[in-house]
């Protein structure tokens, strides 16, 4: 079977992208996945970083799409896991330097030898949106639970509609298990309920991201982390797998009625 | 040859309208057209005519992409082409210019003002969408935060109304809006603006009309007022 590219995406920046990126990526290639992520926030790159990898770029994607290296050269293969990859963005040039074709080839071309592509869009509706987006077999919309970043990925959601990319999947990223406790949380059902779309992920605030940022070592690979169970949740899912959210706050909490308005959803 | 490219200024800036021909031929004119007249079209606002031709949402976005490198923004697009209105609308486009006054030859340019009075609208309209009709409105679906409706006529949604919604915009204060949740983020009706209340109870259906000079919105079945036919 040919591999898949799913895209990740956003309307408002910073929501959690690139981190949803690398530890997708990562689980997917944990669960023994060929799997290779793509930088296309030109310009801007940073999951080189995230992913420990800075180090050992030697070329980039617009060296691949300008013909100055293979696409192979590009390709870093990550220290630890040894079926994840990286093509990272270049730092020097823009978002002009490549063209919606210019990754449906690259995509084309690693179809072929890979099961999953990831590509870590730019947030936004411009240009690098659409070049992250033209290559999807899948679209990841996240989105953290506040009003402006919902606002953003539903207008994401719309566009991604009208390109017949649809029907985008949601990461809600960053939500804060205190406030699910007592209660407050509600935003997150209103979330779900706003944007009409399927749930593929619910990714609590935990500082342990910062860390492991930092470190450049996705908290999807420490087995420990119930943030990196969230991701290798994510993951699963994205690979077919029907796995239930995290019923640890009861029927009546805040995950038993976000698994009843998904059921309610998905009919 | 080349097809031709009309470009003709209008109060709301710059008109393209195109003779017969297939797309993609006629975006390179358009293009090349602008290249040429480059220093004169600087800064302007652009409204596109495209006819009966379908523009899907890829396309489209590129094309602004194009005329922003050139310095141009594209703001409206005409179209005879149910499809590429939804996409143009979807993308926060136009789709119909308004006041087009004293110049006989630009009604017929723009399909949308001749045309049929009430559209029906089957999904949800969601932030960034920019609706625009001559005539009255009904929405089977949800109208989000950060859609828009302009209507003519009536606006009629059937399901949350949470975007803004102007009725009645050419100044017709007979105009009303009904939806089965009236949550609007901004309601007009002809000149007249309403805000709703931050606190709301349990949704039900409403239907906002303008009497004595105030905008009043009442439970949809006990309906008093004399325009509040379904549409
Ligand atoms: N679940 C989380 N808990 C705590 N911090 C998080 C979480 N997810 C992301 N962050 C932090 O939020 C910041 C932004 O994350 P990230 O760079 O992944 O966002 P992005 O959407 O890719 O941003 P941009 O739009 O700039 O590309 C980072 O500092 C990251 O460590
Ligand atoms: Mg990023």
């Amino acid at each position: 079977m040919a591999g898949q590219v799913i895209t990740i995406t956003s309307g408002k920046g910073g929501v959690g992208k690139t981190t949803a990126t690398a530890n997708i990526g990562a689980a997917l290639a944990g669960l023994g996945h060929k799997v290779v992520c793509i930088d296309a926030d030109i310009g801007l790159r940073n999951l080189d970083v995230v992913l420990g990898l800075e180090n050992r770029i030697v070329y980039d994607l617009v060296d691949v799409v300008e013909g100055r290296c293979k696409l192979r050269q590009a390709m870093i293969r990550d220290k630890r896991l040894e079926t994840l990859f990286l093509i990272p963005a270049a730092q020097t040039r823009d978002k002009n330097a490549i063209s919606p074709s210019d990754m449906q080839r690259v995509c084309d071309e690693l179809r072929v030898d890979y099961d999953y592509i990831i590509v870590d869009s730019p947030a936004g509706i411009e240009r690098g949106f659409r070049n992250a987006i033209a290559p999807a077999d899948q679209v990841i919309v996240v989105t953290n639970p506040e009003v402006s970043a919902v606002r953003d990925a539903d207008r994401i959601i719309g566009i991604v509609e009208a390109e017949e990319k649809g029907p985008a999947q949601l990461v809600i990223n960053r939500i804060n298990m205190d406030m699910v406790n007592k209660g407050d949380m509600l935003a997150a059902a209103d979330v779900l309920e706003l944007l009409a779309v399927d749930l593929i992920g619910i990714v609590p605030e935990d500082q342990a991201v910062l860390v492991s940022t930092n470190r450049g070592s996705p908290i999807a690979m420490d087995k420990k982390s119930k943030t990196g169970q969230a991701f290798r949740d994510i993951a699963e899912r994205v690979t077919g797998k029907d796995v239930p959210f995290a019923p640890q706050d009861g029927e009546n909490g805040f995950f038993g009625r976000i698994s009843k308005l998904i059921r309610a959803g998905s009919n | 040859m080349p097809p031709d490219v009309h470009i003709k200024g209008i109060r709301e800036g710059l008109l393209v309208s195109f003779d017969d021909g297939q797309w993609p031929e006629l975006e390179v004119a358009l293009i090349n057209e602008i290249e040429r007249q480059n220093d004169f079209l600087q800064g302007a606002k652009l409204i596109l005519d495209v006819a009966q031709h379908e523009i899907g949402a890829a396309d489209l976005g590129k094309l602004r992409d194009k005329f922003s490198d050139r310095g141009l923004s594209l703001w409206a697009i005409l179209s005879t082409s149910e499809a590429t209105r939804r996409t143009a609308q979807t993308l926060g486009f136009a789709t119909r210019i308004h006041n087009i006054e004293g110049d006989g030859d630009l009604t017929e340019v723009s399909s949308e003002i001749e045309g049929s009075d009430a559209t029906l609208i089957q999904r949800t309209l969601r932030s960034g969408s920019n609706l625009e009709h001559p005539g009255h409105v009904t929405v089977i679906g949800d109208v989000n935060p950060g859609a828009q409706i302009i209507a003519g006529g009536n606006v009629v949604v059937w399901g949350r109304l949470r975007g803004l919604v102007h009725a009645g915009a050419e100044g017709d204060e007979a105009a009303v809006v009904c939806a089965l949740d009236l949550s609007p983020t901004q309601l007009r009706i002809a000149g007249y603006i309403a805000i709703p209340p931050e606190q709301r109870g349990e949704p039900k259906p409403e239907i906002a009309y303008v009497q004595d000079g105030k905008v009043l919105a009442e439970p949809w079945e006990t309906v008093t007022h004399p325009s509040a036919q379904p549409v």
